[in-house]
């Protein structure tokens, strides 16, 4: 592979910052459980854009770098979000050429998958927040996902990043 | 897939990673700072542009409580050494002075379920150790979990994997105050147990992490309900857990721990929270 095939991995990691920082901003504690989860939402839309270039071990990276920001046990977002890259992979050419409601609702199901792995692992740590709690971002991450995935593929096409 | 799973093992059980997630978190701390940024700059401005009136009033209203609390403390000093003599002469334990760090909270968001604090200060400020306990002006806080070179995570009382050796201060009923996410309960008191509304509870100094005689909290609520075994005991930390900016970092001095056959040999290091 030629070096012209890799462009614009400045933004792929500026998009990952920035989702890490939008994860941890302060916000209300009554709207807090309802955050969309901005890293994994950002990590599907690489997947699906470029799976040559990110994929599951990418996925694993930001997962370990969500565990330090968030004083998690080490691991448990990176397995999360590896398995989340790996499914996106799998699935990318058929939720490519989804409309964008249908993408959305794949995109529940991944970070659901997401949320629910997380809440296994801190089940077996004895931190378990409960179901419903851990679950109640999901809606609010399908809903801003086509904001997600325009912004993204605006960025991308505009700095032509393949 | 493997390595995260014999990753998670490690930091579970064994201590191997923190260095790990101490080199890791130098990566995220410029980031932290950057999302603490917005924050910290709206105090700055509002500080800034107070009025020159509202600044004067504060001036006094300080100058009055430092005059009273200069007072108080000349007392205290009489009566430390007035205790620290009596103690001598019942040769029991000393209780020396504690070293003390001002640190300032970031203001990030961390796991929505568990009540966490990120602090600036870490092991190239200072020997921070695991363990350390974390007060503010009016009681106990937390105690640190995770030492970074920059900066460092707390963990606050009422976090409920938090658990809080208190007792009561009118009559010395020792308890464990356990965090449920906003406010502390005191579980496994009896039903008869001396304890009512408005009782200060203060550290107990068992356990060997928290000096004894700090504030943790008062009671709000005590709920005798015979058919339960034990009687349902709530208590609200007195420290301002979610708005104190600045908090003290507390290295207890030996002497202040209790002497036990089984001795409290730590800085930090066989104490997992």
């Amino acid at each position: 592979m030629s070096l012209a095939e890799h462009r614009g991995g400045w933004l792929i990691i500026l998009s990952f910052i920035l989702a890490i920082a939008l994860n941890i901003l302060p916000l209300p504690s009554a709207v807090e459980i309802f955050r969309p989860d901005w890293v994994t939402l950002t990590l599907i839309y690489w997947c699906l854009a470029l799976p040559t270039r990110v994929g599951v071990g990418i996925g694993w990276l930001v997962g370990l770098l969500m565990d330090v920001t968030r004083d998690a046990l080490l691991g448990q977002h990176a397995l999360a979000l590896a398995i989340v890259a790996f499914l996106t992979i799998h699935l990318h050419q058929r939720m490519r050429v989804f409309p964008i409601w249908q993408q959305a609702m794949s995109v529940f199901i991944l970070v659901l998958l997401e949320n629910l792995i997380v809440l296994w692992l801190k089940g077996l740590i004895g931190q378990s927040p409960g179901v419903w709690n851990m679950v109640a971002s999901t809606p609010a991450s399908m809903l801003v996902w086509p904001a997600v995935f325009v912004l993204l593929r605006h960025l991308r096409r505009t700095y032509h990043v393949a | 897939m493997l390595l995260s799973v014999a990753l998670m093992t490690l930091d579970q059980r064994t201590d191997y990673v923190r260095h790990v997630r101490a080199g890791l978190s130098v990566l995220v701390y410029p980031l932290q700072y950057l999302v603490n940024m917005p924050d910290e700059l709206l105090e700055w401005g509002s500080l800034t542009f107070t009025s020159r009136d509202a600044l004067q009033e504060e001036v006094t209203q300080l100058r009055t409580q430092n005059q009273l609390l200069q007072a108080q403390l000349q007392k205290l000093t009489f009566i430390e050494s007035e205790n620290r003599h009596l103690r001598e002469l019942l040769k029991s334990s000393k209780r020396a002075g504690e070293r003390i760090l001002i640190a300032e909270l970031l203001s990030i968001d961390l796991d929505p379920f568990r009540k966490q604090v990120v602090i600036d200060k870490g092991s190239n400020d200072d020997q921070l150790y695991e363990g350390q306990p974390l007060v503010d002006a009016y009681g106990v806080m937390g105690k640190v979990v995770h030492v970074g070179p920059f900066s460092s995570t707390a963990i606050l009382v009422t976090d409920p994997n938090h658990a809080l050796p208190v007792q009561v201060n009118r009559n010395g009923l020792r308890a464990i105050a356990v965090g449920n996410g906003n406010m502390l309960e005191l579980p496994h008191l009896p039903n008869n147990a001396d304890i009512k509304v408005n009782d200060l509870l203060v550290t107990s100094g068992l356990g060997c992490v928290f000096p004894a005689g700090y504030p943790a909290a008062r009671v709000v609520k005590v709920d005798t309900n015979p058919k339960l075994p034990f009687a349902r005991i709530l208590a609200q930390p007195l420290a301002g857990l979610d708005h104190s900016r600045e908090v003290l970092l507390v290295w207890p001095s030996r002497e202040s721990r209790p002497h036990m056959t089984n001795p409290c040999n730590y800085n930090g290091e066989e104490n997992k929270p």
